[in-house]
């Protein structure tokens, strides 16, 4: 039954969807198309909207054996088990959402404050080697985390950054500073250099030009940028599970895996905070909608 | 009222050049000293967090040492590689890392591509579905694990019971071996085909339209023209998600772990997973190291490739 909710929002476009069928059987060739694209969507979007229901059903109907699509118990108990723990008071995941909150928004901003100027310099100055330069930056994000989190994770434990959340910040903005580079660069290079040329005719500095001309025009793309990174960060979970183990200090992702720990799983749970984790994501996801080609490519690709 | 402004704005301007060799030479010296100081902290960090632990890895790689015994380490030269490289455990684990990527990418492009193509053959409501396709992309790993691992699940979980419905019975997916692999392949398929599908509708809406209507004055074949102008057009940027995906297909690790940690028995294990068991579970720390850095040395071969066709499709 949810299959058939799914199907009503996904066939919208073939309502307006016009006859441009130009050839001989165009049109039953195009209804035929509109039939495969719709069930694809219903196949990706179920496992989500499956995901939404599961949040909002009553214990018993989660675990109903065959499933049910439409006729459960709606509750917001699990939404609450989320942020509230059972004795009162805050509980750990909630705590976990909020070092997320923190982890990943200053890691964000340390990237974008040296991601910016360092991809203003790359674009408008001839730099030795600058493509090398370019390439060696892109490949460290490509290092597998596994590999790379074993000498980090001694490395810490040398410095005493294990299980804090300046380390996690640390090692996230590295991890998203070539990403800003990259994607910057391409805005940068949308911005013509001669304002800068022009504003520095009129006796200002090259500092001072690309802080009253160049910066606010990148703005936007800052903005989208900043929010990648965001995301990036947010979804982590390799170096979160590996670098940090207390409850204090540990982010969302972990946090949610570890529900899975026991010998029962409170699957309703489970997918209750699993929908609190993506909601943001996809509020960001679909502020950047324009730049998501770029974005997913890590800024090599721009159309 | 026009004229004199131009005329007051352009005084700094000429004061500027009436005395061009001083600033011109210091601006170009801080030219070079701005490039410095805006590039070096970003280098710096990247050396830091990024490097320097390679460089620790490769040290640790000629060594014994043990990150729980402690104690000093012993240099035993190539040894850890040459166990490694001749271990038929890590031989069995490359094979399955090798049917994951192919399965998962594989099938990732057929079916991304696919999606593309239909939804770029549509003239209305493209937007919508372009955002709706996105979905799982955006997605935490552990989201899609967790859930995934849910509806897989024997008894409760959706997929058995709509499979049950149907008269099928039971499939026990995340704990049969062959099986175990195969759901693998598909969570990480249905996450990632949007990834595909945006890139290769980034190629299909720029290909320019008089292509096709020059084709069809010619009366060209419907599958003439999917081969002489679409793919042909489309091909390179289609080759770069494609490699993209590759590389991050070959060092995944977390859907492995939340999904089913490498098991049954070791059916599920990649190279990733592995390493992390002889490195964290195993406590061979010097060992792990060799294995990480022989992964690094097959991600920069992919990396090289892959930015390379990048560099080729930007001169185009």
């Amino acid at each position: 039954m949810a299959v058939s909710v799914n199907e009503a929002v996904s066939t919208g476009p073939v309502r307006d969807h016009p006859p441009g069928a130009r050839r001989l059987g165009g049109r039953s060739r195009s209804i035929l198309e509109v039939a495969l694209l719709a069930v694809l969507a219903v196949v990706m979007l179920f496992p989500v909207l499956w995901m939404i229901e599961t949040s909002i059903k009553e214990n018993r109907d989660v675990y109903a054996i065959p499933a049910k699509f439409v006729d459960f118990q709606v509750t917001s108990e699990h939404f609450k088990d989320v942020f509230v723990a059972s004795g009162g008071g805050r509980s750990a995941l909630s705590v976990s959402f909020l070092n997320s909150v923190l982890v990943a928004g200053v890691s964000t901003v340390l990237a974008t404050v040296l991601g910016v100027p360092a991809a203003w310099a790359y674009s408008r100055f001839a730099v030795k080697a600058k493509k090398d330069q370019l390439f060696f930056i892109l490949s460290t994000r490509f290092m597998p985390p596994v590999v790379v989190v074993v000498p980090i994770f001694l490395m810490y434990r040398q410095v005493g950054l294990i299980d804090t959340k300046l380390g996690l910040i640390l090692i996230y903005a590295a991890f998203n500073l070539p990403f800003t580079i990259w994607m910057m660069k391409g805005f940068v290079d949308e911005v013509p250099a001669e304002y800068e040329d022009a504003a520095m005719l009129d006796g200002y500095t090259r500092l001072q030009a690309f802080w009253r001309f160049t910066l606010p025009l990148l703005v936007p793309g800052i903005a989208a940028t900043a929010v990648f990174a965001l995301i990036f960060s947010w979804n982590e979970f390799v170096f979160a599970i590996f670098l940090t183990s207390s409850d204090n200090v540990r982010t969302a992702p972990p946090a949610i895996a570890g529900l899975i720990g026991g010998t029962t799983v409170d699957w309703g749970l489970v997918a209750a905070a699993s929908v609190v984790c993506a909601l943001p994501v996809f509020v960001f996801a679909y502020l950047v909608r324009k730049h998501l080609v770029a974005g997913v490519t890590l800024g090599a690709v721009r159309r | 009222m026009s004229d004199p402004v131009p005329l007051t704005t352009g005084h700094p301007g000429q004061v500027a050049s009436a005395t061009p060799p001083a600033p011109g030479r210091s601006r170009r010296l801080s030219d070079r000293g701005l490039a410095v100081a805006f590039i070096s902290p970003a280098l710096l960090l990247l050396l830091a967090m990024s490097v320097f632990p390679l460089l620790w890895a490769l040290y640790l790689s000629f060594t014994d040492y043990s990150a729980t015994r402690g104690g000093p380490a012993h240099f035993v030269g190539f040894g850890n590689y040459t166990a490694i490289l001749t271990s038929a455990q890590v031989h069995q684990r490359a094979l399955t890392t090798l049917i994951y990527v192919v399965g998962a990418v594989g099938l990732q492009t057929v079916l991304g591509f696919a999606i593309a193509y239909l939804i770029s053959r549509r003239t209305h409501g493209r937007g919508l579905l372009t955002t709706l396709f996105l979905v799982p992309m955006m997605l935490s790993p552990v989201v899609v694990g967790l859930f995934w691992r849910f509806m897989l699940d024997a008894q409760f979980g959706v997929i058995n019971s709509m499979l049950g419905s149907l008269g099928v019975g039971q499939v026990e997916w995340l704990t049969r071996q062959r099986t175990a692999l195969i759901s693998l392949i598909v969570v990480d398929t249905w996450q990632w085909t949007p990834f595909i599908m945006l890139i290769a509708l980034a190629g299909l809406t720029a290909v320019p339209r008089y292509l096709y209507e020059a084709a069809s004055i010619d009366r060209a074949s419907e599958w003439f023209r999917f081969r002489t102008i679409t793919l042909p057009l489309v091909w390179p940027l289609l080759l770069i998600a494609v490699l993209f995906r590759a590389i991050e297909a070959f060092r995944l690790f977390d859907l492995v772990y939340i999904l089913t940690s490498g098991g049954p028995g070791v059916s599920t294990e990649t190279l990733s997973f592995h390493v992390y068991k002889v490195a964290f579970l195993g406590f061979h720390t010097g060992t792990a190291s060799a294995y990480g850095i022989l992964m690094v040395l097959v991600v920069i071969v992919l990396t090289q490739l892959y930015l390379r066709y990048l560099n080729k499709l930007k001169e185009d």
